[in-house]
């Protein structure tokens, strides 16, 4: 089994009205299997309302699933001992930076989870001494949170996470509210955390750019997992992508667009420098 | 704007008083206090003054940024001063109309401004020279035994806590929101009373409603992060007394009895 | 009719110092019926610069002249200008706050002082222009998706009737879906109704599909303000300024290092498909 792993996951919101009536219920997430090995740095995509911020808040137990399970390092989180166990196993980075950061100053936000599980004082100032260094925010480490920009604030949320040594860390769209700067400097940070600490990264994003470098990818769209696969595979579905209201790279979209005027390129192209590759294979082909 | 209130701030310098444990320096205000309230002559005056004269010296905090501490009490500090002044009976000095001033009226309301004036001088050296979570700790700590009979001091603590991390956020986001209505056409300025009231409404409105949704995302965050009340936590930044603070005690105790034994004996 | 902006500065108050906005000499046009990219990175000065643009900051010196006449001369009406330049801020849907959507547009059109008949006649017009539906009128904005969310917001400030329409990153926080949407918006209003439109962006990708002249702010200093071909082929100056060209952009500059003969002012993939075919073609035939 892997760290997390779900089986016919259902959620349902019920919306009830003023006599606790049931009004709505809509279902956010239907029947979704998945299974995510450990060190792997797993992407999901989909637009708004698509379930992936409800999935990832089973990921941490912070929702709990209306009907199948999710067993997270092994553990079922319907089981209510389980709780404490899960949240240290699997972090959990949220979108609005101001939002979870809750000391005034750096490194006591970063220590908040060690505090928090009994961690002793010399193991917390350690741990915080490494976390803030592995997100390259020691120099800032007195400063206060309302004095970081978007991205640095994010990079302070995901080693108050590490803090507490998860063997997974999830994040729901860390990265909608920062300029472009600052989504790379999270991203990087992100990617780091995977290839050195060898953490399991699940990601959930509606920036494609951002899931080039991902192991798999997982497109959901009205609840259900609608596409899975790696990078390559995924990105040469562009009408499909399409369909799914996700944008691809530019990059991606000029090789298909060329695919179908008739010149040769294979079917996913992810960076520039593919790009150029096969463009001058072509090109070098047509002058001899 | 509002980003500029200055008082209560801390001053961040290095001195024998930041350094000070925040338990020590709560107590040393309370001190203050008690020994001001006590102080009904002269001699009590004067060593009050070089009491807090050295502190402030000790600390570093040029007296100057204390001074304009004062600012906002200015009006409470004319008022009692001026009561004083004509309201108390006595022998009387100087007189127009109903109005006279008597000698004790005079040195009544001059101890009374001393008395005002040093109150607030000391108690804003405590937030100048102690940060928020310094001080929130510190009332943790002094008032755990509160526990006992029921008051949830740790839950009140990380209340305080999280106020002071987000009042400048909401500070920043009322400035922003007033804007945004200014251009649909609010008017928060001209009108009456009722008016001004009824401008408020557009302003009122999304900020509550922001802050709630602040609100349920930390508690969110908090919980994710393990977070289930005070109990069964460890500190990363424990309350500990240093040789400074054992000194300071014997300073504020000495202080304490001198005040008590000039009130005696003079 | 035209803003403009003669040697604008302004200067925070001392004891900020966290902010870096501010803004140095700036000299800048903006014409009648004009699309116009504003970019710059956080801090660059140009939200600052837009709050000038309806009077909600005040330059320390210089002019700004709205149809000819001096915004800070005696007897201007602030309030006027601010329903003739509409200014849509970031998060928009943060500034809701009526009970129901349609109320909340009339806001506005209220404050200017109009009549209940034409107030509401203006709303009716801002929702269809947003595409926002007559169900929809009575549903409170707290239950509407967050791109619905921020179409009410924009109505109620085009249902003042503005000239200029200013908008700090529309799209920021939603998906490609609702960026798509709101995007699609904003084209509509300036081709059918002429309106002038400033975009306030972070994605080069979106400024380059849309605007007819960019404006690029660096430390408060206007310091490109072209078409945006032109603009582009400075991606390595922009790049230091911590901003960067669309990728296709990129793609031209490195085909053409690697020896394949193209033009590199490629800003958008239909530019760049036309001329990677067109050098292929012409090698084909050949």
């Amino acid at each position: 089994m892997g760290i997390i792993k779900t089986k016919n996951l259902v959620y349902n919101y019920i919306k009830r009205d003023e006599e606790e009536k049931i009004e709505e219920v809509s279902e956010a997430v239907k029947n979704v299997s998945l299974d995510i090995k450990e060190g792997e740095f797993v992407a999901v995509l989909g637009h708004n309302g698509s379930g992936k911020s409800t999935l990832a808040k089973h990921m941490n137990a912070l929702l709990l699933p209306t009907e199948g399970t999710i067993w997270i390092g092994g553990k079922d989180s319907l089981e209510e001992d389980n709780l404490w166990d899960i949240r240290q196993t699997a972090g959990m980075v949220f979108q609005n930076p101001d939002n979870q950061i809750i000391a005034s100053v750096v490194e006591e936000d970063v220590g908040f989870g060690p505090e928090n599980i009994g961690v002793p004082t010399d193991e917390i100032w350690k741990r915080v001494d490494e976390c803030l260094k592995a997100v390259g925010m020691s120099a800032y480490r007195t400063h206060s949170p309302n004095r970081l920009s978007g991205g640095q604030k994010q990079r302070v949320a995901i080693a108050g996470v590490m803090a507490m040594e998860p063997k997974c860390i999830v994040l729901d769209e860390p990265t909608a509210m920062l300029d472009p700067n600052g989504r790379r400097e999270v991203i990087r940070t992100v990617m780091e955390l995977n290839e050195k600490k060898g953490i399991t990264v699940i990601l959930i994003t509606h920036y494609m750019e951002e899931v080039i470098h991902a192991d798999r990818i997982i497109v959901m769209d009205e609840g259900e997992i609608v596409m899975e696969g790696a990078p390559e595979e995924i990105f040469s579905r562009v009408e499909e992508l399409k369909k799914y209201r996700l944008d691809v790279p530019q990059v991606t979209e000029l090789a298909y667009e060329l695919r179908k005027k008739g010149v040769p390129m294979r079917p996913c192209i992810l960076t520039v420098e593919e790009f150029v590759t096969e463009i001058m294979d072509t090109y070098r082909k047509h002058s001899e | 704007m509002m980003r500029d209130i200055t008082l209560g701030q801390y001053y961040p310098v290095q001195s024998p008083v930041h350094k000070l444990d925040p338990r020590t320096k709560l107590f040393g205000t309370l001190v203050l206090i008690a020994a001001l309230f006590a102080a009904d002559n002269l001699f009590c005056y004067i060593l009050a003054a070089v009491f807090l004269f050295g502190t402030i010296r000790l600390s570093r905090v040029p007296v100057k940024h204390i001074v304009k501490g004062l600012k906002p009490v200015i009006f409470l500090l004319l008022f009692s001063v001026v009561f004083n002044l004509f309201l108390t009976s006595g022998e009387v000095l100087v007189q127009f109309w109903v109005f006279k001033i008597t000698r004790e009226g005079l040195s009544r309301s001059g101890m009374m401004a001393v008395r005002l004036i040093f109150l607030v001088m000391g108690t804003s050296l405590l937030t100048f020279t102690t940060t928020p979570n310094q001080l929130t700790d510190g009332l943790e700590r002094s008032l755990r035994f509160l526990k006992v009979v029921r008051v949830p001091v740790h839950e009140i603590a990380m209340m305080m806590s999280i106020a002071l991390r987000f009042i400048p956020i909401l500070v920043e986001e009322t400035d922003k929101i007033m804007k945004a209505q200014m251009a649909r056409g609010a008017d928060f300025e001209s009108g009456g009373l009722i008016k001004k009231a009824k401008a408020m409404i557009p302003l009122l409105v999304p900020l509550f409603i922001s802050a709630f949704r602040r609100a349920s995302d930390l508690a969110m965050a908090m919980e994710a992060r393990c977070y289930h009340g005070g109990e069964g936590r460890t500190k990363m930044k424990p309350l500990r007394y240093a040789a400074g603070d054992r000194a300071a005690y014997l300073v504020l105790l000495g202080f304490l009895l001198c005040i008590i034994l000039l009130k005696i004996f003079l | 009719m035209a803003i403009i902006l003669e040697h604008v500065e302004y200067k925070y108050s001392e004891g900020t110092p966290m902010e870096t906005d501010a803004l140095h000499d700036v000299n800048l046009e903006i014409q009648d019926g004009e699309f116009i990219g504003l970019i710059g990175h956080t801090g660059s000065g140009k939200s600052t610069l837009i709050q000038h643009l309806n009077g909600l900051m005040r330059a320390t010196s210089g002019d700004i002249r709205y149809n000819g006449s001096s915004i800070y001369a005696e007897g201007f009406s602030m309030k006027e200008l601010r329903s003739k330049v509409g200014l849509v801020f970031q998060y928009p849907e943060h500034q809701l706050f009526e009970v129901d959507v349609f109320t909340d547009v009339c806001f506005g059109p209220k404050n200017q002082g109009l009549s209940k008949e034409e107030t509401e006649e203006r709303a009716k017009e801002a929702l269809s222009l947003v595409g926002i539906g007559e169900s929809y009128y009575k549903k409170s904005p707290f239950e509407l998706s967050g791109g619905e969310k921020r179409r009410v917001a924009i109505a109620g400030v085009l249902a003042m009737k503005p000239e200029v329409l200013i908008l700090d990153e529309p799209t920021a926080g939603l998906d490609p879906k609702g960026r798509d949407e709101i995007l699609g918006q904003v084209v509509r209003l300036h081709r059918e109704q002429g309106m002038t439109v400033i975009l306030v962006s972070h994605s080069m990708e979106d400024v380059a599909k849309y605007v007819d002249r960019i404006m690029v702010m660096n430390h408060g200093e206007l310091v490109f303000n072209d078409m945006p071909k032109a603009v582009f082929a400075h991606y390595k100056e922009l790049e230091q300024m911590g901003l960067a060209a669309p990728q296709v952009t990129y793609i031209a500059h490195a085909l053409k290092d690697a020896g394949f003969p193209m033009k590199t002012d490629v800003i958008t993939v239909e530019e760049a498909e036309e001329a990677i075919l067109c050098t292929l073609g012409k090698e084909r035939e050949k």
